[in-house]
């Protein structure tokens, strides 16, 4: 009886239905970035070719729906004026958020499950409700209440209707998720011995936080913030009752102003031009400063965050 | 994770922290505030308080003084402060312009008829001059009519439309991206396909308008330009990177040691990745579906620029429909504020947010079972 010699490694078998469904995959993978590749190279082609010094600096006033008279400059003003207030509001609020539920908070507690619970839930609400949640409380409920309060007895609402300050309010709500997420997880990344050492060595738990954590924290706070700002610079559906104008023959000059914006706009030169073969060459190069202006913004957020990630995996 | 200490006597450290608990304490206020918000202007509606018959009962002029007090201002539609400014004679005349209103109305059975009644927004109703009961969503009319049904229909349409073709798709690509491509292309794929999630939905509207719609109409040969199937597939941009971001984060979390016993035992890394990994991922590759399911539901602007937006009920994917989203963002504008027509689009945002609420908690406690499973077992 011969002993065969047994051999611990079994030959490597090429088995055609793991290949097979190996390159499906992989051509599903290939497939969603060929349609994005699709998407974007048809808009850089039809949007580039529209691009003049006279389309970034020029007004709508003279006729909204034609190339060569119209230009974008107060749709990006109004964009970039409602994204910034938006920040200064949503950026301290979400951190602090952040800090009280990673530094100060035991994680049993109600008070926190429901944070936690509500930020989450936040975070799937559809942004037109945050449309409708924006009318009914900050114009219809805190505007209304301002005019009686501050101007009693005027004739026409100043802050009962919509307002650049209720639209960036709103997409502040909207994108607080976004904030408190990013900063807890670059909070969680910070290695637990930095913040017992500070403590060791006399620090207060104020300035173990200020000086300590945060600095530490700023690179995954930067990313939640760009990431916020990212998201709100192309929602449209959030602003269209709190402050969005058609048309407005100036650049917003108060809180209270209305304002032009971007999203909007690409929303009403597509659905509203009496002639669309004329308004395209305009529409395109609409679609690409507002594709250009989020995506330079997810691409800076992909990088610190995919850094961050990488020190994190090297820390633990 | 916090470390506790005792306190000194440190006013500005027990201030600060106040503060903190203050602004996360009004985070949480804040949502709550959503769903009131949404929910009060709605209120009137979901309670049937209100009445917008066209024939509405007539009290003759005379009976003014018998009125019980109150109920004349009610009649009126005046609130207590206008009554009070209001003489006799005004209110006399006010109460004959009523009787004279009611007497142009024709008296047909449909004017009696409170279109905001739950039954009228949910169920068909026999209308003079249609075939049969039917479901019809006309807020601008003679008769306002506010049944909700054909807009779920639309709803449901283009969500189902848009999840056949995201979720195979997603998943397939999570799968690879996560268990079958190698650590380098992993590094750049992932990046690539979540730079998907930076369209803004309008610009995924437009393209669809602008580009899609005529080419897939150049392909299939349908009638409509603008229809639940040009925006399902539009929403499909929309969903796919919420379905694969969740799946592949699922699949990511399934511990190495489950893969690496698979191999070792002769299994390729397609049988790993199916027979092993997916098994173990399912409830979060379940979940992503979920999440991908209320992304689709409350996407606003790329149905209400691609699905042609009539209010018509029809189960055929090549109609021009209207969803739920698209109908608050097309309608709410032209409303009077605090009208039927604006109740009653609150009315559908409610119903939107508890939907997506519902949707979310699932998702997320299946995510959270998930998680704890695979940490007890690694």
């Amino acid at each position: 009886m011969s002993n065969p010699v047994f051999n611990p490694i079994p030959p490597r078998r090429l088995d055609p239905v793991s290949l097979c469904f190996t390159g499906l995959t992989g051509l599903a993978t290939v497939l969603i970035l060929a349609i994005l590749g699709v998407i974007l190279a048809n808009i850089v082609y039809h949007g580039g070719a529209n691009f003049s010094w006279g389309f970034f600096t020029g007004g709508t006033a003279q006729d909204m729906f034609d190339v060569g008279k119209s230009g974008v400059l107060p749709m990006i003003a109004g964009t970039a004026a409602r994204v910034i207030l938006m920040s200064l509001f949503v950026i301290p609020a979400g951190v602090i958020t952040a800090v009280y539920l990673t530094e100060y908070a035991r994680s049993s507690s109600l008070h926190t499950r429901i944070i936690r619970g509500a930020v989450n839930n936040l975070a799937g609400v559809p942004s037109i409700v945050f449309g409708l949640f924006g009318l009914g409380f900050f114009i219809n409920f805190l505007g209304q209440r301002l005019d009686a309060w501050l101007l009693p007895g005027a004739a026409e609402p100043v802050w009962g209707k919509p307002a650049i300050l209720w639209a960036s309010l709103t997409l502040a709500v909207m994108t607080l998720p976004v904030v408190i997420v990013a900063t807890e997880e670059s909070l969680r990344a910070i290695p637990q011995g930095l913040r017992e050492a500070s403590l060791a060595l006399g620090a207060t738990k104020l300035q173990t936080v200020w000086r300590i954590v945060l600095p530490q924290a700023l690179p995954g706070i930067l990313t939640g913030g760009i990431l916020a700002i990212s998201r709100a610079a192309g929602e449209v559906a959030p602003i269209l009752f709190t402050g969005a104008a058609y048309y407005m023959a100036r650049l917003p000059q108060s809180l209270t102003d209305q304002f032009m914006d971007l999203g909007y706009h690409v929303f009403i030169l597509s659905t509203q031009s009496p002639n669309i073969d004329k308004t395209r060459p305009i529409l395109y190069a609409t679609v690409m400063v507002l594709l250009l202006l989020t995506f330079a913004l997810n691409l800076v957020a992909i990088l610190i965050r995919a850094r961050i990630r990488t020190r994190m995996r090297a820390a633990h | 994770m916090g470390i506790r200490r005792g306190y000194r006597a440190r006013p500005l450290e027990l201030l600060a922290e106040w503060f903190i608990f203050g602004v996360s304490f009004s985070a949480m206020v804040l949502v709550f505030l959503i769903f009131v918000f949404v929910t009060r202007e709605a209120l009137p509606v979901v309670f049937g308080q209100v009445n917008n018959a066209v024939r509405q009962p007539v009290i003759p002029v005379e009976q003014m003084d018998n009125l019980p007090h109150g109920q004349l201002g009610k009649y009126l539609g005046l609130d207590a402060r206008q009554l009070a400014q209001m003489d006799r004679e005004t209110l006399k005349e006010l109460m004959a312009v009523r009787v004279e209103a009611a007497q142009k109305v024709p008296d047909d059975k449909d004017s009696g008829i409170n279109t905001l009644a739950w039954r009228q927004m949910f169920l068909p109703h026999q209308w003079t001059g249609y075939e049969r009961p039917s479901y019809i969503w006309q807020p601008v009319s003679d008769i306002p009519k506010f049944n909700i049904i054909p807009l779920l229909v639309g709803s449901l349409k283009t969500t189902l439309v848009a999840l056949m073709l995201a979720v195979p798709l997603a998943l397939a690509a999570s799968l690879y991206v996560s268990q079958l491509a190698s650590n380098r292309l992993r590094e750049w794929l992932k990046p690539a396909v979540e730079l998907l999630a930076g369209i803004p939905s309008v610009v995924a509207g437009f393209f669809a308008l602008i580009v899609m719609a005529s080419f897939l109409k150049s392909v299939f040969g349908y009638e409509s330009r603008l229809n639940a199937f040009v925006a399902g597939v539009a929403l499909a941009l929309a969903v796919v990177p919420v379905v694969f971001s969740i799946a592949e984060d699922a699949l990511t979390g399934v511990p190495r040691s489950y893969t690496q016993a698979a191999l070792a035992l002769g299994s390729t890394r397609w049988q790993a990745a199916w027979k092993v990994v997916l098994p173990a991922a399912l409830p979060g590759v379940f979940a992503a579906v979920i999440l991908g399911f209320g992304r689709a539901v409350g996407e606003t602007m790329i149905v209400l620029m691609a699905s042609g937006n009539a209010s018509i009920m029809s189960w055929s994917l090549f109609d021009s429909t209207r969803t739920v989203t698209a109908t608050v963002a097309a309608e709410l504008a032209e409303t009077v504020f605090g009208g039927n027509h604006y109740r009653v689009l609150f009315l559908i945002g409610a119903l939107l947010l508890v939907a997506t609420f519902i949707t979310n908690l699932a998702g997320e406690l299946i995510i959270h079972r998930l998680k704890k499973r695979l940490e007890g077992l690694a």
